[in-house]
């Protein structure tokens, strides 16, 4: 088991060191000249040559580069070239927002997707089987910001259950939860289709072994035998592709937060690209990909948890 | 009447007929796998009715999708205006109509680019194997860890929104799963015997991945490509609506929504329709892609 961490902790790590030179060079090729971005083109030269050397681009390239390795080692991120204030307190402000509302689909992704999966395969090609799978597929079929639109429209202007804007920092538990609940419904609901189609692929795949024949035999209840023995044999693809729509899913907030101006790492990064932040911007890429190896590591340990017969050789 | 050199033709066959049968092993794949799941094909019968749509654009067009009219701005729909006019006065079927031709055009140039350098890829690396494979898949995973629409976003902003740069972010986020769906299929079929009587006959290579193993895999890939070409239809969407699109006053479904966005409090068509179109355009592919994959999956077969 340590063995296997270690292993996976490695290719974190080389995965982490990858991803982070790709960054630093992509934001490096990014055109235009952050000094002249931040100062404006009326800015003298000699203004223009100080704010260069203050932001670091004047030493060369391979030194900024072993400097942002070892900055990003140690927690600091940099500077942000347009509100002048640390990266890495700018991310860490917005995080736990976009955490609140990941957190939050997922649980409702989960609670909507695993029983309508199961049930789907249970009920195989009957009618509710249908309706579940024209539905999931419908589900992923949209674009997070038009799924976004779509809510916005019907249930806070037509309805106005919700507020239009969530400002994510509402002072009572139930404003907070009012200015959660369409975003998290949306990103929640395309994330419950994954996990319905998922669940009841490998649902289906684990109905015809052989020990549910055996346990029906025996007359355990039906429900018994889908619920505690098959859903836990599914679960591992189930948690796979959790893991795997990760990625999708840190896209989709960034949609969402902007069609529900809701403050969190979209919004920052839609920000720190329209004005050329590049500090910002190489600071998103760093908390993203630190964020999809620590998913990846916490899918690979979870599978030990469901199903004891890994043993992480 | 027989000469000697046709009986040589006889037996070693020409170029054509070497690639009708490569063709026709495609083909067969491709049609297998519709009549395995008749959704696929009402999938195929909306997209082909939008791709008609979209390249009819010019003919059916009841307006001019950039003629602004600022008498005429923010109507709701009406007999004149179908779907309504815009702040500028345009007219949204007309920018819708025109808009898919962006969409597609987009989609199917990133796609197939994507589907074209990542087969390679993938058919290299499960073709030579071993380290060659590690290496190569290593890279591939990096690329898959990054969430594709951050991939894109800073790839556009770095290179500027324009159909070919959009393309190429695109294309680039697709490019490591292609390579993965072309990789699987070539190690098995590298093992077959007829390959080994390939190797046997002296046949390079290149000759091998190209003439006998990309036939067998084509069907495979190809069906992906549906799928993954509504997921591409779906990004650039989402990109224009970030303000990442085609420059405006081109129409774009992305750029519109984003427009009509804007004034969704008092004309919630703007927003509505092109909404309507991408679901529509990206829910046909699924449809169709999905009922493929059911069939080409192995892991699936036998569950029907």
């Amino acid at each position: 088991m340590t063995a296997f961490i270690l292993k996976r902790l490695g290719f974190a790590a080389i995965t982490l060191f990858a991803v982070l030179t790709i960054v630093f060079f992509i934001v490096r090729v990014l055109p235009g000249d952050p000094a002249m971005a931040i100062l404006g083109d009326q800015a003298s030269a000699s203004a223009l040559a100080a704010l260069r050397v203050r932001l670091g681009l004047d030493v060369p390239l391979y030194q900024q580069y072993v400097e942002f390795l070892a900055g990003v080692l140690v927690g600091d991120w940099g500077v942000s070239m347009v509100s002048g204030r640390p990266v890495i307190e700018e991310i860490l402000k917005v995080l736990p927002a976009t955490i609140e509302l990941t957190l939050a689909s997922l649980v409702l992704g989960i609670a909507v997707g695993l029983p309508t999966g199961v049930w789907s395969a249970v009920r195989r090609n009957k009618l509710p089987d249908y309706l579940a799978r024209i539905g999931s597929l419908l589900g992923l079929s949209f674009p997070a910001f038009v799924s976004a639109v779509l809510l916005l429209l019907l249930f806070a202007i037509q309805l106005r259950w919700f507020p239009v804007i969530s400002s994510g920092q509402g002072d009572g538990l139930g404003d907070r939860l009012r200015d959660l609940a369409l975003p998290a419904i949306n990103l929640g609901l395309i994330m419950a289709a994954y996990i319905t189609r998922v669940t009841r692929s490998a649902m289906l795949e684990v109905l015809n072994q052989d020990y549910v024949r055996t346990a029906r035999a025996k007359g355990l209840a039906f429900a018994v035998i889908v619920w505690r023995h098959c859903l836990r044999n599914a679960l591992i693809p189930v948690v796979t592709v959790v893991g795997l729509y990760l990625g999708i899913l840190i896209g989709n907030s960034v949609l969402t937060e902007i069609v529900f101006n809701r403050p969190g790492l979209g919004k920052l990064i839609v920000g720190a690209l329209n004005q050329r932040d590049y500090t910002m911007l190489q600071g998103m890429m760093v908390i993203y990909t630190l964020i999809v190896v620590l998913v990846n590591l916490v899918t690979d340990l979870t599978y030990g948890l469901i199903d004891p017969r890994i043993k992480y050789a | 009447m027989t000469t000697p050199q046709t009986a040589v033709t006889a037996r070693r066959p020409s170029r054509m007929t070497y690639y009708r049968l490569a063709l026709a092993t495609v083909g067969r794949g491709v049609f297998n796998a519709f009549n395995a799941n008749k959704t696929s094909w009402v999938g195929l019968a909306i997209f082909v009715v939008v791709a008609l749509l979209a390249i009819l654009a010019p003919v059916i067009a009841p307006y001019d999708p950039l003629d602004q009219n600022i008498l005429y701005r923010l109507k709701p729909p009406s007999e004149a205006h179908w779907f309504g006019t815009d702040y500028y006065g345009r007219d949204t079927l007309s920018r819708i109509l025109w808009g898919a031709r962006i969409s597609l055009v987009i989609g199917l140039l990133a796609i197939g680019s994507a589907m074209i350098i990542g087969t390679l890829i993938g058919m290299v690396a499960g073709y030579f194997g071993g380290r060659t494979d590690l290496l190569i898949m290593q890279v591939m995973d990096v690329l898959l860890a990054f969430p594709s629409l951050i991939l894109g976003l800073i790839v556009v902003a770095m290179l500027g929104p324009s159909i070919t740069n959009l393309v190429i972010a695109i294309s680039l986020t697709a490019i490591p799963p292609f390579s993965r769906i072309a990789r699987a299929p070539t190690i098995s079929i590298k093992n077959r015997e007829f390959i080994e009587a390939g190797h046997a006959l002296g046949y390079s290579h290149i000759r091998l991945m190209f003439r006998h193993i990309l036939p067998n895999i084509a069907p495979e890939v190809l069906v992906m490509g549906s799928l993954w070409l509504a997921t591409a239809i779906r990004v650039e969407a989402s990109l224009a609506f970030i303000g990442l699109g085609v420059n405006p006053p081109t129409a774009t479904w992305g750029g519109m929504i984003r427009e009509g966005f804007e004034n969704i409090l008092d004309s919630f068509w703007l927003a509505l329709f092109p909404s309507l179109a991408i679901l529509i355009v990206v829910f046909s592919l699924n449809l169709l892609g999905d009922g493929l994959r059911d069939a080409v999956d192995p892991r699936l077969k036998g569950e029907e």
